[in-house]
């Protein structure tokens, strides 16, 4: 069990290392680095002048070696000005410049400066993400429990009205992306247009959240989600409903609803497990659109930013937090699916 | 226990009609269905896949699912009607009065529950027992079922257990409450032989131990024969013939269980002198059935104008107490005329040598366990196999599951690469060729035959072409028009008509199937077949046309058969030599006759016994083995066969336990590899004895 | 002029769909009439689910083919005085000849919306599936060996495959879908790669299934070829000879983006069933009849793999549906100017508050559509699975 652990974390440590080396080497090309330099030393400078400028700041040397300045596991460059003040990655930033520390990376805590909201990117990302948490929590508590009730409701009796009615609702949420719903919420739940009980945005919730300025933006989120998990958990469900040993079970005149719940259950929500945890790649997807559309300044709307602002930091940063996340909730699933199929768990 | 007392028969189905409903028809699964069981009878149900016979089972449990209907007829359990039952009277007498088992084990039990919690749920939900009082009772029931430490038995889960263990489980489960009606749903077919008879000596213990009456369903009639005191034939949804096992398999009265008999090899029956009859035609699908009799088409005796005019109803045979069969003719038939012979063949001489193996071993290597906990493992599945065979012999290799027949099919195909030894075909080495730089002519003289009909043919391509893409890669014909020729030519070869060669598979039965198949090995003109277990998976009555055309295209193109299988019946009847295989091991071979009489290896010598014959002439001796076969990947030191061999005893000094007994030559051509003095073999008695007639 | 009634404009707009019912009604009657012949396509008409997603589908493919007859208006005409106006306004001031209302409103820039949303599901349906093929070829063809062969090129591509999943799908496009990106020349390359893939998998197919008749191979090959290379050539480079075949830079790069994005998901599918497939008696019966791997791949495992990949394309093109939507909702890599319904939802979704029908109308065309492929999908599966 060690062993599997041990080896996941491996492949985890390795992926994370080439995801994050893609990111940067994206973040990192030519025309990035030029806006950068126009954008610090005057937009009119001239090609060399920019040459000049990429040369003076240490971005022109091999590619492999300022990834390793940025995750800390090679010491920054150092060099001096013209009027001789020491210069270098880890010197800039540092307060008492003399006694700088010689690496200054990611894994030193030390996380850059964002040149879109002039703060230390460590201090942007914790807040947002707090928020963002405060989201994703809301998120999952309505998810989870509906999409799960869904789809073990409707697997239940494959063929009954009831299963009809829930997967048709749950096909349609999977069509409705949530740059769709959200736009047909606004519009019926919080406009004049329809009835106005809920905000259309959601930046009040940022100092508090009520039910009134957040519930539109977890329910956008939510109902993909929702649609997709519980017809994965309903085809789980009819699954094992079919299976012998339910029947097993039946004809050892165990009522209905006992079946059900001791001997189906568990053995169909092994799937579903894991494809909720494989869903947090898209939640980020949905994290991002709905804080664009209601406005919601966490760390999807912080994405938003470095990206359209080519704060190259910053997006490195981002992009670390969200590697790492579904990296991490990658590995939960697989652990915990051991756990719950006994199967796996001793051979 | 017993809810309510009651004292005639345990179970009265009469006149039971049942349909499946679906969007575009009614389909009649059984009609007019009658049978009653005693209390502490056992009876059998038998016909082929489709007749109807589990049917009959789920509608005495009420479980026909929701398009099935009872729609007709009544099922009388102890008194009480099922049919008018309702959901909680039926959860009631489920399980504490009539238990289930079927035929997957290993489904048959949930996963994610330890056995101990699946055992201790059926007295706790029909008689409320505390926890501690049902824990005691389940290892009271594991240990009937003979189980060894039935404590960590209890703690494990299903599939830590193996496939003979599951279903003692089960067996165990259906036990737990001492039901009066037990239905048995070919429980032993996912077994191995010697554990199935061990199954199925088990099964007759607790069922007169209990005093428990039996519904036993099976495609076999030798087990039938062996468990059962009365006996029920199925065709085509209706019971055609039902009386005690002594009046339906020495006095049957209906032809289509006459036609079932005279199409399974049982002793005496031989390829040349004594061929096997082939019920002619096939099964009807469900919405085609004929009118009047079922069987009429594929009958003897059909009389047009009479046998298909109306329903036929079942008539009580005079003179036999409960004996009754569904022919309007059986009294104007004789019964004691042999079979309309099937013209005898001569033996087909033997040839060269055409294939040799000498000392072949494969071994694997397996990393161990997801969690790649542990090295590398070796696991032996061949083991010095040497034999010989010749041109149009018939080479039989027995075993059971994991003895290493397919891995050695798999190394002379060129599938894998042998790891030490020769496979000579023609004088030629092919050990070490795989089979993509093997010539098309080597290739093309090797062919093979597999087992599952519905795996064997490509389900989205047409029959004609799959054979014509065989002549194609083998270089045969010159142009398409040439191939499709040569294909229809293999089609009039195996006996299938023209038209098929633009059906899908998915339109064909398993026995025609099975017939593409053969013409698609001997596409290439192949000199060496290898034949997996071909009709094991076929019905029986189906079973004897695709032998009989097997050994008909071997005889005309002096073909070797290398046939491989688990059904020594099949074996005895069409083989020339035997070869027994063990854990990888050739522990037996010889000719037909040395391997099927003493001195045995003492693995055939059980497997012989545990084979179930459906004769009431054969008397046979009761070997029981214990426990299961070993895993090839955790071989036992010394002789393989050490930990279940009942002769161990007479080898002094414990060798069977260190040494891999050497081969020892009994006779020319009879080879064993055992430890047994040869006194000791001398004293061995033959398994099987026809009583005298 | 008075503005129309709800009614009015729901009678005009049937009346603008007029080609696509007539299509429409032709097709599902003679899909009727002939179902038994058609294979699994027939056994989806006895599947209302089925029937309801492929009329959804139909109805905006018919839309897309027909949109110059359909759209009443130049999608990018701006007519002054009908900026936001609400849906069934009369065009006033507009020049002559014109249609003489904006059926379903006008959008902040004075354009109609329902000409924009007809033409949009022709932006749509162009790419959409286009991608999804792509994205099939490559899962296909690195999946069916992954699943075949198994071992260390298994263990690397299904790395590979896991990488790019792993990666948030919009934090990938907010990398690449960016015009610095198009500058160093990265969507070329990609695009060089990916594109390859079903060249390479056609010339598969015909040599693994005809190296027993060289002549009749050879042609195939040959003829795969020529028509492949020039599409590559046209497609990835921008070089076609004839110069007819070509992508703009920007298109390619979503393209590029999102057929990156779906082909691991297939790979996995495809290596799954492989897996499953591969231990089948029929592919022993090839193996021992000495067919190559490719053609056991291509010609034995791939056709009996067609029924879930059939249904997955379905789901998929509705997926790419919602990430070309994704993207234009961020306004990557397309032009203001298109009315593509993403960057259409995205630009009314301002005005929600003084008007929605902007984005609304979009937002419906898009669900609408993807709910058809997912019903259609759905369908397919419970048919195909009812044999």
């Amino acid at each position: 069990m060690l062993m599997f652990i041990l080896r996941r974390v491996a492949t985890m440590v390795l992926t994370a290392a080439c995801l994050t080396f893609i990111v940067f080497f994206l973040t990192n090309l030519e025309p990035n680095l030029e806006k950068v330099a126009k954008s610090e030393a005057g937009s009119r400078i001239s090609d060399a002048e920019v040459e000049s400028w990429l040369e003076r700041n240490g971005y022109t040397r091999p590619i492999f070696v300022r990834y390793g300045e940025w995750l800390g596991i090679l010491p920054g460059w150092t060099g001096t000005e013209p009027d001789g003040r020491p210069r270098g990655r880890c010197v800039d930033r540092a307060a008492d410049k003399a006694n700088a520390p010689r690496y200054c990376g990611l894994l030193q805590g030390d996380w850059g400066f964002s040149t879109v909201f002039k703060q230390p990117v460590a201090e942007i990302v914790a807040t947002r993400l707090a928020l963002t948490g405060i989201l994703m929590f809301w998120v999952m508590a309505l998810m989870v429990p509906a999409s799960l009730l869904i789809g073990v409701l409707a697997g239940m009796r494959e063929g009954s009205r009831l299963d009809r009615t829930l997967s048709t609702f749950s096909i349609a949420t999977t069509a409705t992306p949530e740059y769709v719903s959200g736009v047909i919420f606004i519009v019926f739940l919080a406009s004049n247009a329809g009835v106005q009980w809920f905000k259309g945005t959601a930046t009040s919730a940022m100092d508090g959240v009520t039910f009134e300025n957040f519930f539109l933006p977890v329910l956008t989120i939510a109902l993909y989600g929702i649609g997709y998990i519980a017809r994965m958990t309903r085809a789980s469900m009819t699954e094992v409903m079919t299976a012998q040993y339910i029947r097993t079970a039946r004809l050892k005149g165990m009522s209905f609803p006992a079946v059900v719940v001791k001997h189906a259950l568990r053995n169909a929500l092994i799937a579903p497990f894991t494809v909720i945890m494989l869903q947090f790649p898209w939640l980020l997807n949905g994290v991002v659109i709905v804080e664009t559309l209601f406005n919601y300044k966490g760390f999807g709307w912080t994405l938003v930013q470095a990206a359209g602002n080519n704060d190259i930091e910053l997006l490195l940063a981002c992009s670390v937090v969200a590697v790492f996340v579904v990296l991490v909730t990658q590995l939960i699933s697989d652990i915990g699916y051991v756990f719950l199929n006994p199967r796996i768990r001793v051979s | 226990m017993s809810k309510w007392q009651h004292d005639g028969p345990i179970l009265e189905i009469e006149n039971l009609s049942i349909s499946f409903f679906t969007r575009l028809r009614e389909i009649p699964a059984v009609m007019d269905f009658s049978c009653t069981v005693m209390p502490g009878e056992a009876m059998g149900l038998v016909g082929e896949s489709g007749c109807g016979k589990s049917t009959v089972a789920l509608a005495v449990m009420r479980d026909l699912g929701r398009n099935g209907r009872i729609v007709g007829g009544s099922i009388r359990f102890k008194g009480r009607d099922i049919t008018r039952m309702s959901e909680a009277e039926l959860r009631d007498i489920r399980g504490s009065e009539i238990a289930m088992i079927y035929q997957e084990p290993m489904a048959s039990l949930n996963p994610a529950m330890r056995i101990g919690r699946q055992l201790m749920e059926v007295p706790m939900i029909h008689e409320g027992v505390s926890a501690e009082e049902a824990r005691r009772r389940a290892l009271e029931v594991v240990r009937d079922v003979r189980l060894p430490d039935p404590e960590r038995i209890l703690r494990a889960f299903p599939h830590q257990l193996s496939g003979g263990q599951q279903q003692r489980i089960v067996i165990a489960m259906a036990l737990m409450s001492k039901p009066a009606l037990l239905i048995l749903d070919e429980p032993t077919t996912a077994l191995d032989v010697t554990v199935e008879a061990a199954v199925v000596d088990l099964v007759k213990d607790l069922g007169r131990k209990y005093g428990t009456s039996m519904l036993f369903i099976s495609h076999n009639l030798g087990l039938v024969l062996e468990t059962c005191n009365r006996i029920c034939v199925m065709y085509s949804g209706e019971a055609v013939e039902t009386g005690s096992i002594a009046e339906v398999f020495d006095r049957m009265r209906h032809p289509y269980t006459q036609a079932l008999f005279r199409s399974i090899p049982l002793p005496g029956a031989d390829k040349n002198t004594r061929p096997l009859v082939a019920i002619p035609g096939n099964f009807p699908l469900p919405h085609e059935r004929p009118p009047g009799c079922n069987f009429g088409p594929r009958c003897d005796y059909f009389e047009k104008g009479r046998c298909d005019a109306a329903d036929v109803p079942m008539f009580r045979v005079p003179g036999d107490a409960r004996h009754e069969t569904r022919c309007l003719r059986f009294q104007e038939i004789d019964w004691s005329a042999p079979p309309r012979a099937a013209k005898p063949t001569q033996k087909t001489p033997v040839g060269d040598v055409v294939l040799r193996m000498e000392d072949l071993r494969k071994y694997y290597e397996v990393s161990g366990g997801l969690f790649g906990g542990g090295g590398t493992k070796l696991v032996k599945a061949n083991e010095t196999l040497s034999f010989e065979a010749r041109e149009g012999e018939t080479l039989a290799i027995v075993g059971e599951s994991g003895c290493g027949k397919s891995t050695f099919a798999k190394v002379l195909m060129g599938l894998e690469t042998a790891t030490a030894g020769r496979i000579l075909l023609y004088n030629q080495d092919i050990q070490d060729t795989p089979i993509e730089k093997r010539s098309t002519e080597t290739v093309s003289s090797v062919q093979m035959v597999f087992q599952n009909p519905f795996d064997t043919l490509n389900p989205s391509m047409t029959v004609g072409r799959q054979i014509m893409r065989a002549l194609e890669v083998f270089g045969e014909g010159r142009s398409d028009a040439e191939r499709r020729q040569r294909m229809l030519e293999l089609l009039d070869l195996v006996k299938l008509p023209r038209a098929f060669a633009d059906r899908m598979p998915r339109q064909l039965s398993g026995g025609q199937k099975q017939r593409v198949g053969i013409a698609r090995a001997f596409a290439g003109g192949a000199k060496v077949v290898v034949a997996d277990e071909p009709v094991s998976a076929l019905d029986v009555s189906v079973q004897a046309a695709v032998t009989d055309l097997l050994m008909e295209i071997q005889r005309r193109n002096r073909t070797t058969l290398l046939f491989i299988s688990h059904d020594l019946s099949i074996v005895r009847y069409l083989s020339d030599r035997v070869m027994v295989m063990y854990l990888g091991h050739v522990v037996e071979i010889g000719s037909t006759d040395q391997v099927f009489s003493p001195p045995y290896h003492p693995y055939t010598e059980a497997l012989l016994s545990a084979v179930p014959i459906a004769d009431t002439h054969v008397k046979k001796k009761h070997i029981v083995l214990e426990g299961e076969i070993p895993s090839a990947m955790n071989p036992p030191p010394g002789c393989p066969f050490q930990t279940r061999c009942r002769w161990k005893g007479e080898v002094p000094g414990g060798l069977c336990e260190r040494e891999v007994p050497p081969m020892v030559t009994l006779a020319p051509g009879h080879q064993i590899k055992c430890h047994l003095p040869r006194e000791v073999l001398a004293r061995m008695e033959p398994v099987i004895t026809i009583a005298a007639e | 002029m008075e503005p129309l009634g709800w009614i009015e404009i729901l009678g005009r707009l049937v009346q603008q769909f007029l080609p696509v019912w007539i299509a429409l009604v032709l097709t599902f009657g003679l899909s009727i009439r002939f179902k038994r012949r058609l294979g699994l396509y027939g056994k989806l008409f006895d599947s209302t689910v089925g029937m309801v997603g492929f009329a959804l589908v139909m109805f905006w493919v018919f839309t897309a083919l027909f949109a110059d007859q359909i759209a009443t208006h130049n999608p990018l005409t701006q007519i002054s005085g009908m900026k936001n106006k609400p849906p069934g306004t009369p065009v006033a001031g507009g020049p002559a000849g014109v249609y003489a209302y904006y059926l379903l409103g006008g959008d902040n820039l004075a354009r109609d919306v329902f000409s924009r949303m007809v033409m949009g599901a022709r932006e749509v349906l162009k790419i959409a599936p286009a991608a999804t093929v792509f994205a099939f070829m490559v899962g296909i063809t690195l999946g069916l060996p992954a699943g075949y062969f198994g071992g260390r090129f298994d263990t690397l591509l299904s790395f590979l495959a896991n990488l790019v999943l792993a990666f948030p799908v919009i934090l990938l496009f907010y990398l690449l879908v960016t015009p610095e990106i198009v500058e160093t020349g990265i969507p070329t390359y990609l695009a060089a790669i990916l594109f390859l893939f079903p060249i390479l998998f056609l010339v598969m197919l015909w040599n693994s299934r005809f190296f027993t008749q060289p002549a009749r191979r050879n042609l195939y090959v040959a003829l795969t070829l020529v028509v492949g290379l020039w599409l590559y050539a046209g497609l990835a480079f921008d070089a076609d000879p004839l110069g007819i075949v070509s992508m703009p830079a920007n298109i390619l790069i979503v393209f590029v983006s999102v057929v990156f994005v779906n082909a691991p998901t297939v790979f996995r599918i495809v290596r799954g069933i492989t897996l499953d497939i591969k231990t089948r008696d029929y592919v022993a019966a090839a193996q021992t009849r000495g067919e190559g791997p490719w053609y056991i791949m291509l010609w034995e495992i791939l056709p009996n793999a067609r029924g879930p990949l059939i249904v997955d394309f379905c789901l998929r093109i509705g997926y790419t549906t919602i990430l070309l939507g994704t993207l234009g909702f961020f306004g990557l890599g397309v032009s203001p100017e298109s009315p593509d319904w993403g960057s259409t939802i995205d630009q009314g979704r301002q005005l929600l508050s003084i008007a929605p029908h902007p984005a609304l109308v979009p937002a419906l065309a898009l669900m609408s559509l993807v709910l058809g492929l997912n019903l259609l999908a759905d369908g397919l599966r419970e048919e195909s699975l009812r044999d």
